[in-house]
């Protein structure tokens, strides 16, 4: 019974997507179909055995690294400290530069248009440079240790924080400022009671989120040299000394969930 | 005259008070305890950069040219991995959503399952789940791609749920009162509703993916991480500069065309 009212209904409405559009997806599909079966094809060429004997390759190796070898918590302490302060002194530095640079990349406080448009593109431009090229780099020109590490945390969530912060300014409320210019505040007055109010706990937000992303890159940067955790990790899987290794990764894991859950908790707080 | 005075200030509680001088306490005690057991050795980081500035940044800004044939192979590689891997996150990350929907699936219980396989999936960092599939799969590509999917998944996971979260309802309830069964539902419903943010969400995290199998090779993951590695272990800044102008041309052009078809979606 139904069956035969549904069918009546689809001949009398017209369809729901124009032929154009059907046609015009089903193209994007197949393109899409097409590029992901050739990436497929091209990043497994190299692989020795193919899908099948991966799988079979994968238990084997979890068997390698289970159980994890809880007698290196000691050892592994120091540098995942390390690591965490690294991240916390890379994200207050990047906190300080970030405001006269987000200012100068807003585009309602930065009317000088060229100024506006220089600070963008520089932005723009640090921030495809991913975190451990730039790891690389300052280890080259530092040597090893956590100084190049830090300096590329900075470098690297500076691009993203002045960026976000450049947009929450562009997002304010300008009427407070007006009024308050308009019944004789000074400069210092205008931004401290009516910019501040406005800014600060999405600044305050967006620097605990951009700490979460340090946290989480800090602990590869040792993969190159930079310092922290990822040293040992390194290490360890040089030795194939996989129980050790895991064991790190454990730590790095509870330490990156312990970290998110806090900073999350505040962000809700703040907003 | 009469004369204007400022309104009262709203008066703070004792509690709340108490709260901020505690919060205050623990930051400056945090920043203390950060500065004091860092131990950076300024003495030879200047020495270094006085010694090695001539060596590395003019090198930089003058690229090796007769390596960018290799280069944009390996850059090709890395858009490659970059691209399967975000469109198998995106196809893992459905399921997983509607799971950690709480408006999907009846019950908090499947919803908070949902919410926590999604956030502990999003605590790994890219580089580590690489190395787990390199040992898996071996060094190549491959387990660049894996990497790339698992840990897309989390952040798309917890995108698309947000997304399903945010649906308008009494759509849903509108046909379920017309006698609609589940599938229809998921049909006429909810999908007009998701799929454009979906999409949306899917080529954004591609754009995030490109910079993030970049540095995969730095492990054995394939791509042009490899290149970096090898640049930077031969002292070769000529290349790097050839490869870090790749990476942000390539980046640069992805974003941009990402960023055209994401306006035209939503």
């Amino acid at each position: 019974m139904t069956n035969e009212n549904n069918s009546l209904a689809e001949k009398k409405t017209p369809p729901i997507y124009p032929v154009k559009t059907k046609v015009q997806v089903s193209i994007i599909f197949f393109v899409i179909l097409g590029i992901y079966l050739f990436s497929m094809f091209w990043t497994q060429k190299e692989m020795v055995g193919g899908f099948s004997g991966a799988f079979e390759n994968m238990f084997t190796v979890m068997e390698k690294f289970f159980p994890p070898n809880f007698g290196v918590i000691g050892a592994i302490w120091g540098p995942l400290v390390e690591t965490i302060q690294m991240a916390i002194i890379a994200t207050t530095i990047a906190a300080i530069l970030t405001v006269p640079l987000a200012v100068l990349a807003a585009r309602n406080v930065t009317t000088f248009k060229p100024l506006y448009y220089t600070t963008r593109t520089v932005l723009n431009i640090l921030r495809t440079i991913p975190d451990l090229v730039l790891a690389v780099i300052f280890v080259g020109l530092f040597g090893i240790g956590l100084f190049p590490g830090i300096l590329a945390l900075v470098v690297f969530s500076l691009g993203i924080l002045a960026k976000l912060i450049s947009e929450t300014i562009e997002a304010v409320d300008m009427n407070p400022l007006e009024a308050m210019r308009a019944s004789g505040g000074n400069v210092y007055q205008v931004i401290w009671y009516a910019l501040v109010p406005q800014v600060l706990p999405q600044f305050t937000s967006l620097v605990l989120y951009v700490f979460e992303i340090n946290i989480r890159a800090s602990v590869v940067l040792g993969f190159v040299g930079a310092g922290g955790i990822g040293l040992i990790l390194n290490q360890q899987l040089g030795f194939y000394n996989y129980p050790n290794a895991m064991m790190i990764i454990v730590l790095i894991f509870a330490v990156v969930i312990i970290i998110e859950y806090i900073s999350t908790k505040l962000r809700e707080a703040l907003i | 005259m009469e004369t204007y005075s400022l309104p009262p200030k709203p008066k703070n509680s004792l509690y709340k008070k108490l709260k901020m001088i505690i919060i205050t306490l623990l930051v400056i005690a945090l920043y203390v305890w950060t500065f004091v057991s860092i131990d950076i050795d300024w003495g030879r980081a200047i020495e270094r950069a006085a010694n090695n500035f001539q060596r590395v940044i003019p090198k930089l800004f003058s690229p090796d040219w007769t390596a960018t044939g290799e280069v944009a192979l390996s850059m090709l590689e890395t858009v490659f991995i970059a691209f399967a891997g975000s469109l198998m996150a995106a196809i893992l990350a459905v399921p997983l959503a509607f799971l950690a929907a709480h408006n999907m699936m009846g019950g908090k219980i499947f919803s908070t399952i949902g919410k926590w396989i999604l956030s502990a999936v999003r605590a790994f960092p890219d580089l580590i789940l690489a190395i787990l599939f390199v040992v898996a799969v071996g060094p190549n590509a491959f387990a660049g791609v894996l990497a790339i999917a698992i840990g897309s998944t989390g952040m798309l996971g917890k995108m698309f749920s947000e997304i399903i979260e945010s649906i308008d309802m009494e759509v849903v309830q509108a046909m379920e009162a017309n006698g609609a069964n589940k599938i229809q539902i998921l049909f006429y419903a909810v999908m007009p509703q998701i799929i454009p943010e979906f999409l949306s969400f899917a080529i954004y995290r591609f754009e995030v993916d490109i910079r993030a199998s970049s540095i995969l090779g730095i492990v054995g993951a394939g791509g042009i991480g490899t290149m970096i590695i090898f640049a930077s272990n031969n002292r070769n800044w000529n290349e790097m500069g050839t490869i870090l102008l790749a990476i942000i041309i390539v980046v640069t052009i992805i974003d941009f065309a990402s960023s055209r078809i994401r306006n035209k979606i939503v």
